[in-house]
């Protein structure tokens, strides 16, 4: 018996949520006592991270892009059967969303995703996820002898758990490709909104893509991704993918910094869960302060310059 | 070219969130059930522009309940030709896959569009679970596609930008905001739907490997913490030392 996670890797190395599926799924294994696999998409990924948070034994196998998923699922399948994969953990990524549902067909096991936390128990297993746009949680009981786990980013942080060693093996199925990747487009951003542990975001309020710098000069005191609200993406001040909401993307940051956001439900269903909330808003009667932690009324204009520089102040008096 | 695209019913997206039974039930009352907006706006869309590109039928294929017939009439109003409605209110996205797959494998079709996910549950399991019982191949959270012929090039979001994809058809697809852009259904389309079909039939039998056992709402109340606006080296000392944010 043994918990199988999928650790995705590519040239930057290991994303943080590949170690928080690693993370998870060992946990498990140390409750369950079972063998804790890891597959890995190529054989020269950095061992020395995985040793780090505990993997000792490691499949590897090349060749097959994650963006085709139907093939990248089919080998997965193979390792769960061959490994015999109870509990299958992986990352609830843009790979994890195509991956994880075809993993589950194709061993006839019991899914979820959006999971939101450790299982409430093992045997049955039962999991929290998020639903309703993060305004609930469902616990999931999966009753098939198999399960695959789509755990969203930021549930639980990378735990280190060295081990000495790792066996390495190499996948020996044979894999036929179900598509062609041609190129990837990507917006060279040094902080992905997705992974971002702090974000700076922006609404209607700002007025206008030519006042974005107070949003951009914040976010870079504070190391933080940029982000917006949906009338900005739609009237284009803003790259679609900087729209968090319900329609955009669900982030999960310890700090989300919103201003001249009124916090329609829509955009609160793409926030809500991030640690801590500060919203910035001229209007006291915004609906986004019955949701913040923290709350400044005044006037944007001001308030960013402002905190970008106590910011500064801070940092220099460390 | 057949065209299939596979809609589901949600909950609409301003409803209060309740539930009843202790909380393993979701408590619907005077809720308002859409065709989910990723169905209607963005796959249904796209696959009526590829029929009046290159010719062929949308079939709309949805797993519900007799409810659920005013949102398939929505469909058929936008323009799809016929839809087909498996009987059964569905208890898992798992269910509907199955259920879907099982209708679909027996049907003629060159492309099969879903929506990522529904804007309720969220779960986005139909699409992928639906291509591998099919066997074909699935892209996901799709932007844009071009077809030429039997060939398909695609545009999935991946974090931070997207991937270009090439395939040949047949294949499943799940829609995403920008493949289209939503069409209101205008009087003549409402009127000839009422005159398209909508084919009932009996759903197979699923055996359901999960369920809900309990939903919970957020327990924190949050309370909040108003910060003067002329003192932000306030706001930091808080994010620094309370909230251990920064």
């Amino acid at each position: 018996m043994s918990v199988i996670v999928f650790c995705e890797y590519n040239e930057g190395g290991f994303k943080k949520n590949a170690l928080e599926a690693l993370t998870y799924g060992r946990k498990i294994a140390g409750v369950q006592n079972s063998r804790l696999v890891i597959v890995v998409n190529d054989p020269n990924f950095d061992q020395e991270v995985i040793k780090r948070y505990g993997g000792n034994y490691v499949i590897t196998y090349e060749g097959v892009p994650t963006g085709d998923s139907s093939a990248t699922a089919s080998l997965l399948s193979d390792i769960v059967i061959q490994e015999e994969g109870r509990i299958i953990v992986l990352a609830y990524n843009s790979t994890g969303k195509s991956v994880t549902g075809q993993v589950a067909a194709k061993i006839q096991g019991g899914v979820a995703t959006s999971v939101s936390g450790m299982p409430h128990s093992l045997d049955p297993l039962i999991v929290p996820t998020t639903v309703f746009a993060g305004k609930a949680t469902a616990d999931i009981k999966i009753t098939a002898e198999r399960a695959v786990l789509g755990l969203q980013n930021n549930v639980l942080a990378p735990e280190e758990s060295p081990v000495d060693q790792c066996e390495l093996k190499a996948y020996a199925g044979e894999v036929s490709l179900s598509l062609q990747v041609l190129k990837q487009e990507t917006v060279s951003e040094d902080i992905p909104l997705p992974e971002a542990e702090r974000v700076v975001s922006g609404g209607r309020g700002l007025k206008g893509p030519e006042n974005w710098h107070l949003i951009e000069d914040l976010a870079r005191e504070l190391s933080a991704a940029t982000a917006c609200s949906r009338p900005v993406a739609d009237s284009d001040w803003r790259p679609h993918h900087e729209h968090v909401g319900q329609t955009g993307i669900t982030i999960r940051p310890d700090l989300y910094i919103a201003a001249g956001i009124s916090g329609a439900i829509q955009h609160l269903g793409g926030v809500n869960n991030s640690k801590t909330i500060v919203v910035i808003n001229k209007d006291p009667e915004a609906p986004f302060f019955k949701a913040a932690d923290y709350g400044v009324v005044g006037d944007l204009f001001e308030v960013l310059p402002r905190l970008t520089e106590a910011i500064k102040k801070w940092k220099a008096g460390r | 070219m057949n065209i299939i695209v596979c809609v589901a019913r949600a909950i609409e997206t301003t409803a209060k969130i309740k539930f009843k039974n202790d909380g393993r039930e979701f408590d619907d009352e005077g809720v308002q059930y859409i065709l989910n907006p990723y169905d209607e706006w963005y796959s249904l869309v796209r696959a009526l522009e590829l029929k009046e590109a290159v010719g062929g039928e949308v079939t709309v294929i949805h797993v519900g309940g007799q409810d659920s017939d005013q949102i398939i009439r929505k469909a058929l109003a936008i323009g799809a030709d016929k839809a087909i409605r498996i009987d059964k209110v569905p208890q898992s996205g798992e269910e509907v896959a199955h259920l879907l797959a099982a209708q679909i494998k027996g049907m003629d079709y060159d492309i099969i569009f879903t929506g990522k996910e529904t804007v309720d549950y969220n779960s986005g399991i139909v699409p992928p679970m639906l291509s591998a019982l099919l066997e074909l191949p699935f892209i996901g959270v799709v932007s844009h596609m071009d077809v030429n012929g039997r060939q398909a090039t695609l545009s999935r979001q991946i974090e931070g930008g997207i991937e270009v994809v090439q395939s040949e058809l047949p294949l499943v697809l799940s829609a995403t905001k920008d493949l289209a852009q939503q069409r209101i259904p205008n009087m003549k389309g409402i009127m000839m739907a009422k005159r398209k079909s909508i084919e009932v039939v009996a759903p197979g039998e699923v055996v359901p490997s999960s369920s809900i056992e309990q939903f919970h709402l957020p327990q924190k109340e949050k309370s909040i913490t108003y910060v003067d606006a002329e003192n932000m080296d306030e706001l930091v000392r808080l994010l620094h030392e309370e909230a251990k944010v920064i």
